[in-house]
């Protein structure tokens, strides 16, 4: 068996996975990148989207919001505002949360602070991320 | 002396009190534990990002970034986190004299000072002072992180605008169940603890050949703000705990004080009703001697 990787989901809720994984894949700063065991030193600012990690041949993911990455010695660090399973997403809040958030957008900018927008373009990606993962249920 | 009515009367009246005292002991180590369980679930979070801060900023100048930027201090604001309600013996009140201290230290330099109230107690007893910029009330309650994240937001902006050069934060530091200490720290501008622990030397003997994407100094810019709400949030959740646990130290009293009442009460209707009992035999003799002429 391949060497393998200690991966590490933290959130302010306690610690969501710390498991010995084969690979790591999950959206950083430039784009979606793979971490497998003996990985260099590195630090990413992560992106909202999905973690993928394979362990024992089996692909599991996770629904991740914004935060930042760490790998060193071994071993890859989450830190994220939140962490999903699949099983554990309220798919009608989501499905709530993505038309509120693109009604909002549809608003013209001078309706529209900048501030406001960022804020829906951010919701609207927490609720299509988690919509992807759920949906594949 | 109280008749034997008036005394019966209060005795009740004292038992429905340590009921009530006690049902809220009850609660509030429920609450406690709650709140325990999500300080320590935060935990592992708050070392895991000191340590990536840590790392981070030992190969950077920290006065580029704004939010770490050291000014001469002329403004100060202090954060104060208080509970949401009362009855919770001397807690509040710590915390008060503590920022108190503070802030007459301040002023006796010359320097200006607002306030930043989080709970209600705190907005109750700092309002005749006039120094309130905001206040965030019932929100200790569920101890939700957009909370702390819109009022890291609002204390950063007020910095980056030069309406404050320092930001300190005091709330209730959580000890153990028995003890709760007010504790001070240092917001803004941001310094990283340079702590000598193991853990720090190593996160900070790979710092060289890390690889960032993006530049350290942009993550930098991600990561500050996100630190606040970490500070933000933990100050919130120690407070929570603190609260609870003195109010149940404090509810554990006011029960024990209730039950030593009751002895006393009990005593004294004993006695009342006894003196009584004498005085009616009397009554009874006197009138049977009278009778024999």
């Amino acid at each position: 068996m391949a060497e393998k990787i200690n991966l590490e989901v933290v959130t302010p809720k306690g610690a969501i996975v710390s498991e010995e994984v084969d690979i790591v894949t999950a959206p950083g700063f430039a784009g979606e990148f793979g971490v497998l065991a003996n990985h260099a030193p590195f630090l990413s600012t992560i992106k909202v989207g999905t973690l993928h990690y394979k362990k024992d041949g089996n692909d599991k993911e996770l629904m991740i919001s914004g935060g930042f990455c760490e790998v060193s010695n071994n071993k890859i660090t989450f830190l994220v505002e939140s962490a999903e399973r699949g099983h554990e997403i309220d798919v009608d809040r989501a499905l709530q949360a993505k038309e509120r958030a693109e009604k909002r957008l549809l608003q013209t900018k001078e309706q529209l602070a900048k501030i406001d927008r960022t804020r829906a373009e951010a919701a609207l990606q927490r609720a299509l991320a988690r919509l992807k993962i759920a949906q594949r249920q | 002396m109280a008749s034997l009515k008036d005394v019966k009367t209060k005795i009740g009246g004292v038992k429905k009190t340590s009921q009530i005292t006690s049902a809220m002991n009850m609660v509030a180590a429920a609450k406690l534990r709650g709140a325990q369980q999500k300080m320590e679930d935060f935990r592992p979070y708050t070392e895991k990002f000191n340590q990536a801060m840590t790392s981070l900023s030992a190969n950077m100048e920290s006065g580029q970034f704004p939010l770490m930027e050291v000014r001469d201090v002329q403004t100060v604001e202090i954060v104060i986190v208080t509970s949401d309600r009362g009855l919770c013996g001397s807690f509040n009140s710590n915390i008060f004299k503590a920022t108190e201290k503070l802030i007459s230290q301040y002023e006796a330099e010359g320097k200006k000072v607002s306030l930043v109230c989080v709970g209600k107690k705190g907005n109750a007893f700092f309002k005749k002072t006039g120094k309130i910029r905001k206040a965030y009330t019932d929100i200790m309650g569920s101890f939700q992180m957009f909370n702390a994240r819109s009022i890291a937001q609002d204390v950063a902006a007020n910095f980056l605008a030069g309406e404050a050069d320092k930001v300190h934060v005091v709330y209730g530091k959580f000890m153990s169940i028995a003890v709760q200490r007010p504790a001070m720290e240092t917001l803004l501008p941001v310094q990283p603890e340079v702590n000598e622990s193991e853990d720090a030397v190593e996160a900070g003997k790979g710092t060289g050949d890390y690889i960032y994407e993006p530049s350290p100094t942009e993550i930098m810019d991600v990561l500050l703000p996100l630190y606040m709400n970490v500070m933000i949030y933990h100050a919130m959740l120690e407070t929570g705990a603190s609260e609870h646990a003195a109010r149940m130290t404090a509810m554990d009293n006011a029960t024990r004080a209730c039950k030593d009442m009751i002895d006393e009460l009990t005593l004294l209707y004993n006695k009342a009703r006894q003196a009584g009992i004498t005085a009616d035999l009397m009554d009874i003799v006197g009138g049977a001697e009278a009778l024999k002429g």
